[in-house]
């Protein structure tokens, strides 16, 4: 609205908030019609995938189109800043959760369903476990294998970004595009690596508590690897439309800190879900 | 403040000095009947004692303030804004208080979790919706399920004095002896709880969690579950029954006589007329809370008895899945004896509503564990 | 852009009709919806609310089965909690913060105008909810396991994806709000310049953003465990019931502070104004606030204590919980300090803010008691702890939400509303609320415990008279409605400030406030 760059930028008013919530009513009726066994659930949870994919494209273009135009002042570039690096904290918390139900499971609830020989008589606690119930013995992933190669994947791939990150700010675009192919190559080899890993696993979701502790947690940082390597393709794409300058790409910071972010988490998942 | 809570707050200032068990408008804990639930009561009166008594300076201050400081009889506002010396004051003192009141309450804790040099054990279960009790010195054990009537509840007939809190079997303990409590539960979170024993502990599928009483009066002692677990959650009281240590080994001695003829209750013969007669009183214990008392069921959670394709069907699918249960329909075998199971069976294929005319000896039950 | 009628007149212009509301970029329309959606959700969970007491109006069953009970009780407190109490004061924080501050909306208009648009899809899995087989949640609002795996029907479900809904939508509203309050004062504002109720909604950000996707965690492994075989909650394959209950409370505890610390806000701000006199202890209520809310995250297993915890973590859990008492005892004494030798007028935001103070120390004396932990073998599940928190939540939130409401109607409407129909709303409410849930202290010290349709004969006194109040709790807040809609309509015209002792920008700009303000920001001395 306000087009005066001495003023913060207020946009017009927008439909993509009402699209979001469609999606994501869509996606929530979906889901939850799918695991229920209703037969059209999985029709609407697509409905509602495609209508999401619809609103982030079209929302991000707008947003795009608004800082190119040369909307946005120093103080919306903070604004983004601060926006970004709250986001990353919520991520933080959000594993958090799950580290600390893992800690809780190891350290006291193991140790106590042990003690509870009247309901356990056999059941010695220790880890990796399925349960005083579990009838098969099970056979945990190790961590020297896939796991090790992912690990430096990760770091390698953190390596390459900020490579072309340093790229970006020399005005140097070949080395930023070849940063950001290798990075967007490393990620998608850890997916496929860790798909292959799921594959290969001789326990599944339901192998009791270890089962459901690696699959949960390796299964969100997946998914949030390869949110991030989609975002890191999108900056690859708009570097060769240009627009971004060495002094002013704060699109490709954002994504960059989101990239460190998931690599972070894989070290503490390469020690606490892996290793330990 | 209103008039109301004044009287309440009055009430309760003389109440500290009353007895309250059954009384209505009861304002305090239950008496104790044991030493930690008179800890308990004394803490719980020291904290009151505090909490009044800062409420009332903080109060009167600002009700005169109110009076006094205000626009229509012409006071002028002051303008300061801070006071550090009073502001670290009314840090501090709290603080204090604080201290002073942890202080016994740590005591109290740690004597509550002692549950060492017992007496005796019980192992307690909880389950939708009822209690067993296993004496695991004794070889004892029974189900302790609601008593008072559906008609009262439902408004048909005047409640009893003890409406809600009575039960078939009640937990018996020795009076003067530590009881140790190993607690668990079959299905879900129950908690058991007797407010007299200030004893609450969770019940909790899977683990089981300790506590202990010494009860220090023969008595009637009332409780109920005290964590959300279903429907009948208001309905599953515990009941606990001190005795003498002579009343005690009586009521110990009984209880294996009573097993023992039930046991052999389950060799003999029997018509199929007297067990759907037996069966009746079992049916509406123990299934007409979910399959309803005509045998209508609450679909589709808990299905009809009448017409159901189990209950006309194969009597031997009927018999597995009283005994080994489904889904949310718990497994009988551990709560009924092989009577009422052949009972039960006889009286849902030839009552309510349907009329297989066969039924099982208990016999079969028994080998069919 | 859509061209203007003439009673909107302004150079930007702005949509009018539905796409207003709709697509709005504007904070005081995103205000505005909240604070409505909020106001009929507090209805409807008032509703429930009565059939509840309806049922507990004598013992025995009258008129709803055990199950629909336990979903009206469950329902009550997620719609409450959820749809009343947290998007009211996010609908406060979204009208005042911007004119607060001195700048011309939130940091991120559109998303702001998500955070709203989310609750509603939210709102319709929850309520729809009610109308698929096996009938709505009936766990209670937290939702233990494993009841809450036990039960079959999709709408468990729907109430989990509802609640993530949400959690998105205060965790984006939450970054909004921070990001504003840190980068869009007005120049001169340093942050121990802000008004106390942009300081208490800078900490509740950041306590829903801490504490948020902790519960989207504890959501999704209750999904898993329904749907996937997982055994998070099951003790058979490894997991724990229990453990539902820590990742759970450790966001439930930070929640409740979310839900008073906004309020204690807002009574900052009308004490001073209705005693002409300067908050006392501004900087101690700063620090205070921020005690307050670092230490909510140590707290968590107090609502635990019957779990059967280690002695150490028993005796840790007490002595935090008893910490926290201290930090708000000392904002309740500043509270009096302000009114102390100050030059007091008693209008309707006046009345409630100092029963505000008066009941929800009410409130904070019997969370002290549940906090010594013997006392609360004896209290938790019981309704002692109804009695505590609804004198928290509705005597603190609830009622600091209604006096801010009368304090704002002149700016936001431009008239005043009847002073003294918002009296009678006032009275009618205090004493009702306290006929109501009083006597709940005493019930739950006699034994009675919390979730049960039906109650043993010596709480039959009691409960008669709870649910007497109850419903003249009820039907007085159709008397606020009535008072609101009045003073939208018309009403004597407001000044820019009605106030004689209120201070703060939001009074230097007309009544009702323009669509945009601070389009360029004030210098602030």
């Amino acid at each position: 609205m306000s087009q005066n760059t001495n003023n913060y930028y207020l946009p017009a008013p927008s439909l993509w908030p009402l699209i979001a919530s469609i999606a994501l009513f869509l996606m929530a009726g979906g889901f939850a019609m799918q695991i229920n066994d209703i037969a059209s659930g999985h029709y609407v949870l697509l409905a509602g995938i495609l209508v999401f994919v619809y609103l982030l494209y079209g929302w991000f273009k707008e947003v795009i189109k608004e800082s190119i135009a040369g909307f946005y002042n120093k103080q919306v570039d903070t604004s983004f800043r601060w926006g970004m690096s709250w986001f990353i904290f919520s991520e933080v918390m959000f594993f958090a959760g799950f580290f600390g139900a893992l800690f809780y499971i190891r350290t006291f609830a193991l140790e106590w369903m042990s003690k509870s020989t009247l309901v356990w008589p056999n059941f010695v606690a220790t880890w990796p476990t399925s349960g005083p119930a579990a009838t098969e013995a099970l056979e945990a992933m190790g961590p020297w294998g896939l796991p090790a190669i992912n690990t430096l994947i990760l770091l390698v791939s953190g390596a390459t970004l900020t490579y072309a990150h340093w790229g970006l700010m020399k005005d140097n675009r070949k080395q930023t595009i070849i940063g950001l192919v290798l990075t967007i190559a490393l990620g998608a080899i850890f997916l496929y690596l860790q798909a292959h890993e799921y594959a290969e696993a001789a326990f599944t979701m339901d192998s009791g508590i270890y089962g459901s502790t690696f699959y949960l947690f390796t299964g969100f940082h997946g998914l949030h690897v390869a949110m991030g390597t989609v975002m890191l393709a999108i900056i690859l794409f708009r570097i060769t439309k240009g627009h971004f300058s060495s002094h002013n790409h704060f699109g490709f910071e954002a994504v960059a800190w989101y990239w460190h972010f998931v690599d972070v988490v894989w070290l503490f998942l390469f020690v606490f879900v892996y290793w330990l | 403040m209103n008039k109301r809570t004044i009287l309440s707050v009055g009430a309760t200032f003389l109440s500290l000095f009353a007895v309250n068990s059954h009384a209505a408008y009861a304002l305090n804990l239950k008496t104790p009947a044991t030493e930690i639930a008179g800890q308990i009561y004394g803490l719980h009166m020291l904290i009151l004692w505090v909490c009044i008594a800062i409420f009332v300076v903080v109060f009167s201050l600002m009700f005169y303030s109110i009076l006094k400081h205000r626009k229509s009889v012409g006071h002028k506002a002051a303008q300061f804004h801070e006071n550090h010396w009073l502001e670290v004051i009314w840090t501090i003192i709290p603080v204090i208080i604080l201290v002073c009141m942890a202080y016994p309450a740590t005591k109290t804790i740690l004597a509550m979790k002692d549950t060492s040099a017992e007496d005796m054990s019980i192992k307690i279960t909880g389950s939708q919706w009822k209690w067993a009790y296993d004496y695991l010195d004794q070889d004892v054990k029974f189900i302790s399920t609601l008593s008072t009537p559906q008609d009262q509840i439902q408004n048909k007939a005047e409640k009893g004095e003890n409406y809600l809190l009575e039960v078939d079997n009640p937990m018996v303990v020795p009076v003067g002896k530590k009881v140790k409590l190993l607690i668990t539960a079959q299905d879900v979170i129950h908690a058991w709880w007797i407010p007299e024993f200030g004893v609450k502990q969770d019940a909790i599928p899977g683990f089981v969690r300790e506590a202990w009483i010494r009860v220090d009066e023969p008595g009637v002692y009332r409780g109920q579950c005290a964590e959300l677990c279903g429907k009948d959650h208001g309905f599953m009281p515990i009941v606990v029954e001190a005795k003498s240590d002579v009343d005690y080994q009586t009521w110990v001695a009984a209880q294996k006589e009573a097993a023992a003829s039930a046991s052999a209750g389950a060799d003999k013969e029997w018509a199929q007329d007297e067990l759907i007669t037996a069966g009746k009183a079992v049916y509406e214990k123990n299934c007409a809370v979910c399959h309803g008392a005509t045998g209508a069921g609450i679909p589709p959670a808990f299905p009809a008895m009448t017409g159901s394709a189990v209950a006309t069907g194969p009597i031997e699918g009927h018999l597995d899945i009283i005994l080994n249960g489904k889904n949310i329909m718990p497994a009988w075998k551990d709560v009924l004896n092989d009577v009422d199971i052949a009972a039960v069976i006889a009286y849902e294929r030839n009552a309510l509503g349907n009329s297989t005319g066969d039924s099982i000896q208990p016999s079969a039950v028994k080998a069919a564990r | 852009m859509s061209t203007t009628t003439a009673t909107h007149h302004d150079d930007h212009g702005h949509p009018t009709g539905i796409m207003r509301w709709v697509a709005s970029t504007n904070h005081k329309d995103i205000g505005t919806l909240y604070l409505w959606f909020s106001f009929f959700m507090f209805l409807f969970a008032g509703a429930l609310a009565l059939g509840i007491r309806a049922e507990l109006f004598q013992p025995g069953l009258q008129f709803v089965e055990p199950e629909n009970f336990n979903r009206l009780t469950t329902l009550h407190g997620l719609i409450m909690i959820f749809g009343a109490i947290m998007p009211a004061f996010v609908g406060f924080a979204n009208w005042m913060i911007p004119l607060m501050i001195g700048t011309s909306d939130l940091a991120f208009p559109r998303l702001n105008n998500m955070s709203f648009w989310l609750m509603v899809p939210a709102a319709i899995l929850l309520l729809g909810s009610i109308f698929v087989p096996g009938g709505t949640i009936a766990g209670g609002w937290t939702m233990y396991p494993p009841l809450s795996v036990q039960n079959p029907s999709m709408s468990v479900d729907m109430s989990i994806l509802a609640l993530h809904i949400l959690g998105v939508s205060s965790i984006v509203g939450s970054i909004n709000i921070i990001t504003t309050i840190l980068n869009m004062r007005a120049p001169g504002m340093t942050l121990m310049k802000m008004p106390l109720f942009v300081w208490t909604w800078l900490i509740t950000a950041f306590l829903l953003i801490a504490s948020m996707p902790v519960l989207a965690g504890a959501l999704t492994m209750l999904l898993t465990d329904r749907h996937f075989g997982t055994s998070f909650f099951d003790a058979a394959g490894g997991g724990d019931p229990v453990l539902f209950q820590h990742v759970f409370w450790f966001f439930g505890h930070p929640e409740v502070y979310i839900m008073i610390l906004p309020a204690f806000g807002l009574i900052s701000t009308i004490i001073p104004t209705f005693a002409r006199k300067p908050l006392f202890g501004y900087a101690s209520m700063v620090y205070a606030t921020a005690a307050i809310a670092l230490l909510s995250f140590v707290v968590w297993a107090h609502h635990m204590f019957t779990t059967g915890m280690p002695v150490a973590g028993q005796l840790f859990f007490m002595y935090s919980t008893m910490l926290i008492s201290i930090p708000t005892g000392v904002k309740v004494f500043n509270w009096v300090a302000t009114m102390w030798r100050g030059s007091m007028t008693f209008e309707t935001p006046m009345l409630f803010s100092i029963a505000v103070v008066f009941l929800f120390t009410i409130g904070g004396f019997s969370g002290l008691v549940l906090a010594i932990l013997p006392v609360d073998i004896q209290l938790q599940d019981t309704y002692y702890v109804v009695a505590h928190f609804h004198y928290v939540l509705f005597s603190g939130a609830a009622m600091s939400i209604m006096g801010a409401v009368y304090y704002w109607l002149p700016k936001w409407t431009g008239h005043m509303y009847n002073e003294t129909l918002g009296k009678w709303h006032f009275w009618l409410t205090t004493i009702a609320f306290n006929i109501t849930f009083f006597p709940m202290h005493f019930t739950g010290l006699a034994g009675m415990p919390r979730r049960i349709p039906d109650y043993a004969l010596q709480f039959a006194e009691f409960n008669m008279i709870s649910s007497i109040g109850a419903f003249a709790l009820g039907i007085s807040q159709l008397l606020f409605l009535y008072v609101v809609i009045k003073c939208i309509k018309g009403g004597p015209k407001a000044a820019a400030n009605p106030w004689e002792g209120a201070e703060g920008l939001e009074w230097t700009v007309p009544s009702p406030a323009p669509f945009h303000t601070f389009e360029t920001p004030p210098t602030v001395k």
